[in-house]
């Protein structure tokens, strides 16, 4: 099966500046997966890449198999919102209906709910709008569109946390019943963690995480206690972060940890904390540094 | 909302909601199961990850496919959960009890006690 997205060996630098390093990665049809990292991580350049606004410096992208630069054929098969998405000088049901021309599988049903949800004015020009208002204009389209491949990059700008629940809910409901393969770039991880089936991270141009979002919970383990007992209970695990504080230690090292190892630590005193996706980005990209600055 | 919490895998935590619902008797055996995109909704999460956690059940013969219908719980699995947990109680929670109770001092004829319901409100401790 040919995959949505397969990126081989993609780099993209501008001047002195490398956004994009040597870059591999597909992404398997019907999923969700989630495209994190830290302003500036180069999350913005690959989707732009994806959707052909931008070319790769050296490398390649193929989208359902083809270059998406200047293809029509695969750009009507997608769709991209991106946070601060500019238009022209339309109304609000103008833009909509514009958008309803250039997908095959656009929802009119599904637009017009969502328009609803938002309270969206369809009369009121774009621009006039608040920015979280704009931001859910842009959030219409790309779930209306029901495109094969849908990217968000950060598309909530300006949107409150129950307009943000709002958008996740509509997108899991039209996902179930017409899948798809969703690309969403977002630095609010934790309240998205749940929604991805797969997740990327990128860290200075490079990716430093590639895994099913199952695998990647309880990877990463804070194990605290007695000193002594916590560094008995980690021995023969990568150790990521090592704290001190008297006789009490609190150490993150790779888990998961089976049952008889959580008895075991019950046993010792010690408490068994996972991190959370927002953490492990932390770890990583500060695990990433290092090695830059080592390099 | 229900709560899911971070370290356990999603669909494992999925699996175990809908098996604590067939040991407590909310969903009978031969009760259709919700479906994997209705699970997907009420937990917030990715349906395919709720369909995974379905199929650790169905792979346990607790639930069962009846084609174009549905999920069913199995007849027997309720038993069946019953037996499996049974043999995990003592590691689950009489471990970590016996541990506390190590590290207090709190010796087995004062524990019996405490179980039988006399000394709750002293903590076992003599009178």
């Amino acid at each position: 099966m040919i995959p949505p997205i397969s990126a081989t060996a993609l780099s993209r630098r501008y001047r002195d500046q490398v956004a994009l390093d040597n870059i591999s990665l597909t992404v398997e049809p019907g999923t969700v997966t989630g495209l994190l990292g830290r302003n500036g991580a180069g999350k913005t350049t690959l989707m732009r890449i994806i959707t052909g606004q931008e070319f790769p410096t050296s490398g390649a992208v193929r989208v359902f198999g083809q270059v998406p630069a200047e293809n029509d054929a695969v750009l009507r098969r997608m769709v991209f919102v991106r946070e601060e998405q500019p238009y022209p000088d339309f109304r609000v049901g103008q833009a909509v209906r514009v958008a309803s021309w250039f997908y095959p599988n656009w929802s009119e049903a599904l637009a017009q709910q969502l328009l609803a949800d938002f309270g969206l004015p369809l009369r009121r020009r774009i621009r006039k709008l608040s920015r979280g208002m704009r931001s859910a204009v842009g959030i219409t389209i790309g779930l209306a569109a029901r495109a094969e491949l849908t990217l968000f990059d950060e598309p909530y700008a300006g949107l409150d946390a129950v307009a943000r629940q709002l958008f996740y809910d509509r997108l899991l409901a039209d996902f179930a019943e017409h899948p798809r393969t969703v690309v969403l770039s977002t630095h609010l991880i934790d309240e998205a963690a749940d929604l991805l089936e797969h997740v990327v991270m990128l860290d200075r141009g490079r990716v430093v995480l590639d895994a099913p979002a199952d695998d990647v919970r309880g990877t990463m383990v804070t194990v605290s206690g007695p000193a002594n007992a916590v560094e008995e209970f980690v021995a023969g695990r990568a150790v990521w972060h090592r704290q001190r504080l008297g006789s009490r230690a609190s150490v993150t090292v790779a888990g998961p940890f089976d049952f008889a190892a959580q008895a075991r630590a019950r046993a010792l005193h010690l408490s068994l904390e996972p991190l959370s996706l927002q953490q492990l980005l932390v770890h990583a990209a500060s695990l990433s540094a290092e090695e830059k600055v080592s390099a | 909302m229900p709560s899911l919490d971070e370290g356990t895998p999603l669909f494992v935590q999925i699996a175990e909601h809908l098996a604590d619902d067939i040991v407590d008797g909310v969903l009978a055996e031969g009760e259709r199961v919700p479906s994997t995109n209705e699970l997907a909704a009420f937990y917030r999460i990715n349906p395919a990850t709720a369909a995974k956690g379905i199929n650790v059940l169905v792979d346990e013969a607790v639930l069962e496919k009846r084609r174009g219908i549905g999920m069913f719980v199995a007849s027997g699995a309720r038993e069946q959960l019953r037996e499996r947990r049974r043999k995990r109680f003592a590691e689950q929670y009489l471990d970590p009890t016996l541990a506390e109770a190590r590290r207090l001092d709190i010796d087995t004829d004062t524990l019996v006690s405490l179980i039988r319901g006399s000394g709750w409100h002293n903590g076992g401790s003599a009178e």
